[in-house]
């Protein structure tokens, strides 16, 4: 980052450690499992790097122990999938060179997303993808070390109350947008949907069934003639 | 055999992550779509952050953690800063489950 830190630099920053802080909390998780699965200590490691997909890691390495690899490729590339609407709304932000293109693909997570796309001026939107970017990606490896070298000492997130903090946080940078109308039917809908299909279809594909929340795009929007 | 799966879902999870970023460019997208690239990403953060705060694998996800979402998002609603939403969130469900709720 280039000198000068504007209040809205220093506040990015705050988050940014709030977040990274769970980060931590649940990559260590991550590693402590794979470790008490038996998997090779290299596989979290190979995981968090390569992979880096949270939801995806813990899915894949549970079946991987079940013997399952086949079932863990397909489970985990359907998790995935949201990844590519993600990577064409947020396309503009990595900008064009290819160099940028390349390694900010890889940094693409729910929660860089959510960050960015809370900003609205152009120049911020491409420093907070690359600073919360590059901060979770490392984050998350340490915690993956962290998590192989602690074991079963490193915990459960939930005890830490971790499995509320990141949907609060999602929905917290996410709630400034649902001010508009439009954004906030197509949203309300495409979450009634995810939850309404989870117990009934494979993992994954309830939140890509959420587009179908675009629908109430094309509601009436002047139903209500009372002022 | 474990190597070439890790691999495989690697690769697969960065070329879905490529393939939305170069596709941008590549594919003329009407203007109508263009607007609506925006509210899907929305519609897909709101699906994730209310199944994960209300769905365990295909059962309910209990009480806890969807009181301490609950709280965060009030909080956020007020407008405090998000360190303290993602704070009292997880201190909301860590504490309720201290208390022995589910």
């Amino acid at each position: 980052m280039t000198s000068s830190r504007t209040p809205a630099d220093r506040r990015l920053l705050r988050d940014a450690a709030a977040i990274a802080a769970a980060m931590v909390a649940v990559g260590a998780s991550f590693g402590a499992i794979t470790i008490a699965y038996d998997l090779p200590t290299w596989v979290p490691f190979a995981m968090s790097t390569l992979v880096f997909a949270g939801g995806a890691q813990f899915l894949a390495v549970g079946l991987i122990a079940a013997g399952n690899p086949v079932a863990a490729i397909f489970a985990g590339l359907l998790l995935n999938a949201r990844h590519l609407p993600f990577g064409l709304t947020v396309s503009e932000v990595i900008g064009p060179r290819l160099r940028d293109r390349l390694i900010g693909s890889h940094l693409m997570t729910d929660e860089v997303v959510a960050f960015t796309l809370a900003e609205q001026d152009p120049s911020r939107r491409r420093r907070t993808y690359w600073l919360i970017g590059v901060t979770l990606f490392t984050f998350w490896n340490i915690g993956t070390l962290l998590g192989v070298l602690l074991g079963g000492a490193a915990g459960d997130p939930a005890t830490l109350g971790l499995d509320a903090a990141f949907p609060a946080g999602l929905i917290a940078l996410i709630l400034p947008s649902l001010r508009d109308r439009t954004t906030r039917r197509v949203a309300l809908s495409g979450a009634a949907i995810a939850v309404l299909l989870t117990p009934v279809v494979p993992a994954g594909l309830p939140v890509l069934c959420a587009l179908a929340g675009l629908a109430a795009v094309f509601l009436p929007s002047r139903r209500r003639k009372d002022p | 055999m474990l190597l070439a799966t890790i691999i495989v879902l690697a690769v697969g999870t960065y070329l879905i992550r490529l393939g939305g970023v170069l596709l941008r460019d590549r594919v003329e997208f009407p203007d109508s779509v263009q607007r609506l690239l925006p509210l899907a990403a929305t519609a897909l953060l709101a699906a994730l952050a209310v199944t994960a705060a209300l769905m365990e694998g295909a059962a309910f996800a209990g009480v806890a953690r969807p009181a301490g979402v609950l709280v965060g998002v009030l909080l956020a609603w007020r407008r405090l800063p998000f360190v303290v939403v993602v704070i009292a969130a997880a201190v909301t469900s860590a504490l309720l489950r201290l208390a022995g709720v589910p």
